[in-house]
């Protein structure tokens, strides 16, 4: 612009002038909306796995483990019910990290790139894309994991 | 350099050469705004009997510059080029389209700007005598820019408050050097690339302010005129952060702009109760604004003369993970009656 020809002002202050002038004019997101409607979406999805779990346990006389199991497996398959078919996204943009955060997001972050990338084939498509959301959760947390793994061999607590 | 060049970045055609058709498809969104009513067809749904949005983008596209020829009454070979652009890799749309229509073909890249781009080139092409009629389009679709550049369709994540919505459509113009039409394009400010350093992709109307100021600015000194000489000063899809940001950039260049003059396609083409954040943005915004809107007004009369600049954020998803700051440009184009 005219003041990258302006000799009175460096660069890095017409740059940093401009930085103040779009922090000035654009929006912020609306941080106690957002945190309340995460809350009480992503405590209602851990009331209903634990409510799975419970009844897993109760009626079906499930392992503790087998109950926390068949929690995640129904999330799992709800929240991919729930993307196939459209509605998860919308549940999503009001939620924020209330859906994310849990395993719900995890599902999503799986099933919505299998779909979108199922016209350009099962492999190059479907096969090759549905790992490039979850794919560096499964990189960092798998690697974390293996690192308090070898940790935990050491200093028994 | 001869008579066409007025000072560092404008061109004067002699002859004005004249749009003598100009056709807008959009996608049901559009369609549901302000100017539904306005646009030659909308689409019911996004896919528009496609197998994939990609192939919708060409369709939308294909379907604008077939209407346009048509009220042009021309057929594809009375064409003698076309140029246009979207936002695909590759310019695809533009490209299957020009497949399709076997017009002499040259694909432009300006992302958001693509519309005032060809229409730029086409003036020259049209007034140096080198192609007349000319075929100019651009187009965009929601769909197919949300996978390139950002996220999976159904991937649930919250868009950020200065996030724009790309618009699904295509425009397109027919220039002649002759004939009555709808407006006459009289002068051209090709617009050079500016960054101030935004990295913010989710900010593109930040990142493509400062382009439209500095075009805005180079043409007023190049010209000799004021925002006041001109009905309207519009541009392309800058949305509520950027077109704030242009208005406060005007002021500290010495040409305010004022409020009743200055208008943003992206502020216009969608009903503001939708969820589209700082609105709208993509080739089709300014494309298809320009065809429903603009061009219309001029012909009525009720706008004597236009400034048409359409914006454009030379981003791609590489750069931006790279960590590239995010160029922008803008074109300028005068637009005149028909009289």
């Amino acid at each position: 612009m005219d003041q990258n020809r302006n000799n009175t002002l460096s660069h890095k202050e017409i740059m940093q002038r401009y930085a103040e002038l779009v922090k000035k004019f654009t929006p912020k997101s609306k941080l106690a909306q957002g945190c309340l409607r995460s809350f009480w979406v992503g405590g209602s999805i851990c009331v209903l796995g634990q409510a799975i779990a419970d009844i897993g346990a109760a009626w079906l006389k499930l392992t503790s483990t087998a109950a926390s199991s068949l929690a995640s497996v129904s999330l799992v398959f709800l929240t991919a019910l729930l993307t196939g078919i459209g509605v998860f996204d919308r549940i999503a943009r009001y939620a924020g990290a209330g859906t994310v955060v849990p395993i719900t997001g995890f599902a999503n972050a799986m099933v919505s790139p299998a779909m979108e990338f199922k016209p350009e084939g099962w492999v190059l498509g479907t096969g090759a894309k549905m790992f490039t959301i979850a794919g560096p959760v499964l990189v960092y947390g798998i690697s974390a994991s293996v690192m308090v793994g070898i940790l935990y061999h050491f200093i028994r607590w | 350099m001869s008579q066409h060049r007025i000072g560092r970045q404008t061109v004067a055609f002699p002859m004005a050469p004249t749009i003598l058709s100009s056709a807008a498809v959009v996608g049901p969104k559009e369609g549901r705004g302000p100017y539904g009513d306005h646009f030659d067809l909308v689409i019911p749904d996004a896919l528009y009997n496609q197998e994939s949005y990609e192939q919708a983008e060409h369709a939308i596209f294909l379907e604008a510059c077939s209407r346009c020829m048509k009220k042009a009454q021309l057929q594809p070979k009375d064409v003698q080029a076309m140029l246009g652009g979207d936002l695909l890799n590759q310019i695809m749309a533009a490209s299957l389209s020009a497949r399709e229509l076997s017009i002499p073909f040259l694909g432009l890249y300006g992302a958001c700007s693509t519309m005032a781009e060809s229409l730029l080139l086409g003036a020259i092409l049209t007034d140096g005598g080198y192609a007349s009629p000319v075929l100019c389009a651009a187009g965009s679709h929601f769909c197919t820019a949300e996978r390139q550049y950002r996220f999976p369709l159904e991937y649930g994540n919250q868009r950020t408050p200065a996030a724009q919505w790309t618009v699904t459509g295509a425009g397109a113009c027919m220039l002649s050097h002759q004939g009555k039409g709808l407006a006459r394009i009289h002068l051209a400010t090709i617009g050079a690339v500016i960054d101030m350093g935004v990295k913010d992709a989710n900010n593109m109307g930040a990142a493509m302010a400062p382009a439209a100021a500095d075009t805005l600015a180079a043409h007023f000194r190049d010209t000799g005129r004021a925002p006041a000489d001109y009905d309207r000063i519009i541009t392309g899809d800058l949305g509520q952060v950027g077109s704030s940001i242009l208005k406060e950039l005007m002021i500290e260049k010495h040409y305010p702009l004022s409020d009743e003059q200055y208008l943003d396609c992206g502020l216009l083409i969608f009903d503001p109760h939708e969820d589209i954040h700082a609105g709208g943005s993509g080739c089709g915004c300014s494309a298809s604004i320009l065809s429903a809107h603009i061009l219309p007004k001029i012909k009525s009369g009720e706008w004597k003369r236009v400034l048409f600049m359409a914006t454009g954020a030379l981003l791609s998803p590489t750069t931006t993970q790279q960590g590239e700051s995010i160029p922008g440009v803008a074109h300028a184009l005068v637009l005149e009656g028909d009289s």
